[in-house]
């Protein structure tokens, strides 16, 4: 393993990165060094992202410097990436879903065989030969359209495997996959790492962070936090540094007496999504919807609300049955869904905050049909105020603002319906420590009034904090329903992975 | 206010500061592409009548407009449909094989009160058969309009082959081109107008029309915030069958022949005034007046040069490089501002 | 219309439909769908001569299979161009109004010079459509505008400059050496000649597309753009080289095109984009890029016109042909959908049961 006073193999030095008049990362160093693995952790929105599209040539520094091997390195396209012997798995597979998976792999690389025409059976060969090496079975020659992310993320860690790359970048690469995959993909990255390769994995789980890295750097708010070897730190240490104060402070929760069901879902069945999810919720009252990324929550929060269709299953507000399929039906019998992807779901970026604003309520502020830009303008500042929006112009576009703002607007136009039922699908996800704080209060209000909240999250310090009651789900299914009483970080993880097999 | 208990902040909202606003309205104003489309139309117009002998005229005023009321027809539903992301492609073949369907209905006897409201109605059904293969079926609308472009098309001439019907009355006819009291403006402009008054009331005053925006840049949270797109797009595809039927007949009247090429290859003007017009080949931007601006400009741009002796088939050359520049322009200047950002950005 | 909404962003659902699920490890379900694509076309095809040769023998004659070869082989050439541009996602709409442009350049090129020997005329044709292709390629590329919009104005424009150049003149056939018309009329081995440059160009083509790295890398970019983007392929850059192909083919279809017709003025081939683009989209061409073959493509032009001569011996009002082409476009754009949602169903119904 390599001092820290050796040259590092990567060495991030000081960069900045603006998005418009937000500052996605500020002044952040660090360095990765051969044979080691480099966790980066933060929460969402402190900037990892930005860092590894650096690292991919994607996003150009606004200043500061990227240097290998003690020299600077100009990272302005991802071919110049690859060059540099950078290999990314991302969060996201990128891959062709015409294409077979053994060009997925070899992509611009494949083996040339005479007349420099692509040699197809070495390809495939060598794509089988990689497969081998990560002990599964993937047909080289199949599309990789119809694979499952687990298998998606597979290809990348082959494509990964098969540059030989001197840095290896994984971002969130474990979301998907099962718990032998995840082995194998750390095997494959140990054995990166004997050969000198230099490592930086980014994750959320903090039990994979210490069983793989030999440093930790944190990151809050853009900012570089610290950089300290793994066995001088503890998960708790780390969690506080990444959240910037004391955990226990950040989720006041009002004692509630429920009030009468509003929310009744019965039955509800996507063939291969999920199945059986029966629940009620009550008015005053925040259930949680807990489990791993992947385990089907947002999908049936979006079934309830009428995105996606159904297959069995009825939703019921206030005894009325919902017609299957009609967001615009949900909303009319109160409803309300802040989905969990705020830029392509939540908002319309281009258009304006007072556009976004309103959406949800067109109709209700029209007069004979017609809108006057008045009742619009008026209506927007009320509820950006009332959630304090920070903004420039109301006629600014909605993507200008900070991630937490952006947030406030979809609760803003949401909130403007005056629903019975809120259901919010990662209600602070990539927003800073002071709003997501603003947004726990805020849903604790409303529920202290007589909303219904269903709380869609992965962090497990906010679903303990906020609901009255978790629902866990794993692949699928409920596989337990806790109380605040029972709910403690076991025994939602004990669901959430499946181990428990009779609901509680 | 009835809800200040339910959250941090009751005072009332403070209004934004006016001189601020108001600079950044102008600012606005003369961002705005339309704004310069209006500009460069006046121009023209402007320039045209003091240089080319006779455009000015009423006689040349009449037929200048009586040449685009087509295409300004037809560039209303367009206008809508590109603002949610979908092209229709197929207007011209609609307006052929209706303008076909007229003759053929004239020739069988039937009244022609009757008649144009059979080849609106067909128009329409037209629009059903596009809306239901991209809504239903979920296929790409440009690939759906190019097929019916040519479907219908082909059924035009099967319908009528290559003949043409001209004997219709010349009451008809004489009406189609036929000015209002003393002045040059034809009566088929005031209807194109009274459309085009309903169409920019529907796009920028109603619910409807501000959903349209919203699906043309972001069809997905268009949809978790309850517009139904697909409905939105089917009866937007209906209605530009529908104004494409109503086009048809002006267009036999005004040319007193219903011919199975009829507006052969007119989609291509339309879809140029539109982008010309500031509506973005995306979605989700643009405005009809600007739209209107984009037709009345390649119109007397057209005629201006015909005129001046420019034959017709080169006018195409000046249409093209048009439609080329409305849409290079903006991305190029796009482009460099957001590189200038970065630049001043690295620099400060 | 209340059960439409459930396709919004339909190709977004069902790619997301698909992504949930666990493996298919069944191999080459998706390289099956291919082969039934291409196949598909070829069955439609034989089905189409053998109901018009029961109707009439003699359609089947040598004669009647070197006219439809001879008729189909400009439009083939003109086919395979436009499906190097539409497996990367882009179209191109010009290849008319190039094609006319350079038949028109071809005869005054003969005009002015009349010794110019062949080949050199046909490498200028060729170059002439390429540089065309460079102007659709640098605007496509370069400025990041769509395709559709771009190919939409040089259309005009080019058809414009014919039109400009040619002020109603007319090129007849005694203006042009009798040994370059003889090229649209000469066979090789009993097949024309023109046929023969025609598969040589989709054998070169389709090499091209199936075993080299920047031709696979033109279907990268149609089938996924950013992860092309992220993968380091130099996407304008192929982009660019794509137009310049899909020009220079038309250049080449201009040329026979004076050989072939030997009257020429402003208005040659008019209209015959939107041929091209059913040709390759019948040929299962996906219109939004990433799969089809040069090979589907050129099947497709055949059976284009296939269907014309088939007409005109069933004895049918030849009006019909136009129809017939658009019927097929919405045909097979449906046939493909319906084949990838069956495949998604299939895999999330399997699933269901499996878990």
């Amino acid at each position: 393993m390599a001092g820290d006073d050796a040259v590092p193999l990567l060495a991030v030095r000081d960069v900045t990165k603006s998005f418009g008049a937000v500052a996605a990362v500020a002044g952040v160093s660090f360095a990765l060094h051969g044979g080691e693995a480099h966790a980066l952790v933060g929460e969402n929105g402190a900037g990892k992202s930005t860092i590894v599209k650096m690292l991919a040539g994607v996003h150009r520094p606004d200043s500061g410097a990227i240097e290998m091997d003690g020299a600077p390195l100009v990272l302005g396209s991802p071919a110049d990436a690859r060059a540099a012997g950078i290999a990314i798995i991302y969060q996201e597979p990128t891959l062709f879903p015409d294409l077979s998976v053994a060009e997925n792999i070899f992509m611009g690389r494949q083996p040339l065989g005479r007349l420099r025409r692509i040699d197809k059976a070495a390809m495939k060969a060598e794509a089988e030969e990689l497969f081998g090496r990560l002990g599964v079975h993937l047909d080289p020659d199949r599309p990789a359209r119809g694979l499952s992310i687990a298998d998606q993320q597979l290809v990348e860690i082959a494509k990964a495997l098969s540059v030989d790359a001197r840095v290896l970048v994984m971002d969130e690469p474990t979301a998907a996959l099962s718990g032998v995959e995840v082995e194998r993909l750390f095997a494959v990255a140990r054995t990166l790492c004997a050969q000198g390769a230099a490592v930086l994995f980014i994750s959320h789980r903090f039990d994979e962070v210490f069983s793989l890295c030999e440093r930790i750097t944190v990151m809050r708010d853009g900012r570089w936090v610290s950089t300290d070897p793994t066995a001088d730190l503890t998960v708790d240490q780390v969690v506080r540094r990444m959240v910037g104060r004391d955990v226990s402070a950040l989720f006041p929760k009002e004692e509630v007496e429920p009030g009468e069901v509003v929310l009744d879902v019965r039955g509800l069945t996507r063939h291969g999504v999920f199945s059986d999810v029966t629940f009620s919720v009550r008015r005053g009252e925040i259930v949680a919807l807990a489990g791993l990324v992947g385990a089907g929550r947002s999908e049936v929060v979006r079934a309830i609300f009428g995105i996606d269709r159904l297959d069995e299953g009825e939703v019921h507000v206030d005894g009325e049955r919902l017609p299957a399929g009609s967001p615009a039906a949900a909303m009319n019998a109160g409803l309300a869904l802040v989905p969990e992807d705020r830029r392509q779901q939540g908002l319309v970026m281009e258009l304006s905050i007072e556009r976004n604003a309103t959406l949800t309520r067109l109709g209700a502020l029209a007069r004979v049909g017609l809108l006057s830009g008045r009742a619009e303008r008026r209506a927007a500042r009320e509820w950006t105020k009332r959630l304090q929006v920070k903004y420039g112009l109301l006629a600014d576009a909605v993507g200008t603002l900070s991630g937490g703002n952006q947030q406030k607007v979809v609760l803003a136009k949401w909130l403007a319906t005056e629903p019975k039922v809120l259901i919010v699908d990662e209600p602070t996800r990539g927003i800073d420590v002071g709003t997501k704080a603003e947004v726990h209060r805020l849903m604790s209000r409303l529920a202290g009034q007589g909303m219904a909240v269903v709380m869609v999250s992965s962090e497990l310090p906010e679903v303990l904090g906020m609901a009255d009651r978790v629902l866990v789900m794993h692949e699928g299914r409920v596989t337990a329903e806790l109380s605040r009483a029972e709910a403690n970080e076991e025994t939602v993880m004990f669901a959430a992975t499946g181990q428990n097999g009779t609901a509680a | 206010m009835a809800h200040d208990t339910l959250y941090a902040h009751p005072e009332a909202p403070a209004p934004e500061p006016g001189a601020r606003r108001a600079g950044a309205l102008w600012r606005a104003l003369f961002t705005r592409w339309d704004t310069w489309v209006v500009i460069v139309l006046a121009v023209v117009v402007v320039g045209a009548g003091a240089s080319v002998d006779g455009f000015a005229g009423p006689r040349n005023t009449q037929f200048l407009l009586m040449d685009i009321v087509a295409i300004a027809l037809i560039a209303l539903p367009m206008t809508l449909i590109v603002i949610t992301g979908e092209i229709d492609l197929s207007v011209a073949s609609t307006l052929g094989l209706c303008s076909a369907v007229m003759g053929q209905l004239w020739v069988a006897g039937l009244p022609l009160e009757l008649i144009v409201v059979l080849v609106v109605v067909l128009g329409a059904v037209l629009g059903v058969v596009n809306g239901v293969f991209v809504t239903k079926f979920g296929l790409p609308s440009l690939a759906v309009t190019i097929g019916t472009l040519a479907a219908y098309r082909g059924l035009s001439f099967v319908v009528l082959g290559d003949q043409a019907v001209a004997d219709f009355p010349r009451q008809w006819t004489d009406a189609a081109s036929s000015t209002i009291g003393g002045s040059p403006v034809p009566w088929s402009v005031l209807i194109a107008v009274v459309l085009a008054v309903a169409f920019a009331v529907v796009l920028h005053w109603t619910p409807f029309g501000r959903s349209l925006y919203a699906m043309g840049n972001n069809a997905e949270a268009a949809t978790f915030a309850g517009v139904s797109v697909n409905r939105a797009k089917f009866w937007l595809f209906v209605a530009s069958g529908a104004v494409a039927g109503l086009a048809g007949v002006y267009w036999t009247l005004r040319y007193a022949s219903a011919r199975a090429d009829n507006g052969s290859g007119l989609e291509l003007a339309v879809v140029a005034a539109v982008l010309l017009g500031g509506v973005s080949i995306f979605g989700g931007r643009g405005t009809l007046l600007g739209v209107l601006a984009g037709v009345l400009l390649l119109g007397s741009l057209r005629n201006a040069l015909q005129l001046a002796d420019v034959p017709a088939d080169t006018l195409n050359v000046v249409t093209g490089a048009l439609l080329i520049t409305s849409v290079v322009v903006p991305n190029v200047v796009g482009m460099a501002r957001s590189w200038l950002r970065q630049r001043r950005h690295q620099r400060g | 219309m209340k059960t439409s909404e459930k396709h919004a962003g339909a190709q977004r659902a069902d790619r997301s439909d698909v992504d949930g699920q666990r493996p298919d490890r069944r191999t080459g379900l998706g390289r099956r769908i291919l082969v039934a694509r291409e196949l598909g076309i070829v069955v439609a095809l034989l089905l189409l001569v053998a109901v018009t040769t029961v109707t009439n023998p003699a359609f089947l004659s040598a004669q009647s299979i070197r006219d439809v070869l001879l008729g189909a082989s400009i439009l083939v050439i003109l086919a395979v161009g436009q499906t190097v541009v539409i497996v990367s996602r882009n179209i191109d709409l010009s290849v008319g109004a190039v094609l006319g442009l350079v038949a028109f350049a071809t005869g005054k090129l003969f005009g002015a010079a009349p010794g110019t020997p062949i080949l050199v005329a046909v490498l200028v044709g060729i170059a002439l459509g390429a540089a065309c292709g460079v102007v659709n390629g640098v605007l496509v590329a370069a400025a990041r505008v769509p395709a559709l919009v771009i190919t939409l104005g040089t259309l005009y424009v080019f058809r414009g400059i014919d039109h400009s150049w040619a002020k109603g003149e007319q090129i007849n056939a005694a203006d042009m050496p009798s040994g370059f018309l003889r090229l649209g009329t000469s066979t090789l081995l009993g097949i024309p000649l023109l046929a023969v440059i025609a598969l040589a160009v989709v054998l070169l083509v389709g090499a091209y597309l199936q075993s080299y790295r920047s031709g696979r890398e033109l279907y990268a970019i149609g089938s996924e753009p950013n992860a092309a983007r992220l993968s380091g392929i130099p996407v304008g850059r192929r982009v660019f080289i794509a137009f310049v192909v899909s020009g220079g083919m038309a250049g080449l279809a201009g040329v026979l095109y004076a050989a072939r017709f030997g009257t020429l003025d402003a208005t040659v081939g008019t209209g015959i984009e939107l041929q091209v683009v059913a040709a390759a989209v019948v040929g299962g061409v996906a219109i939004f890029g990433g799969s089809g073959s040069v090979y589907g493509a050129a099947v497709g032009a055949v059976l284009l016109t296939t269907i014309g001569s088939s007409l005109a011996v069933l004895r049918i009002n030849p009006f019909w042909q136009q129809a017939v082409v658009g019927g097929l476009i919405l045909a097979a754009i449906g046939l493909e959908r319906l084949l990838a949602a069956r495949a998604a169903n299939r895999l999330r119904g399997r699933t269901s049961h499996g878990a």
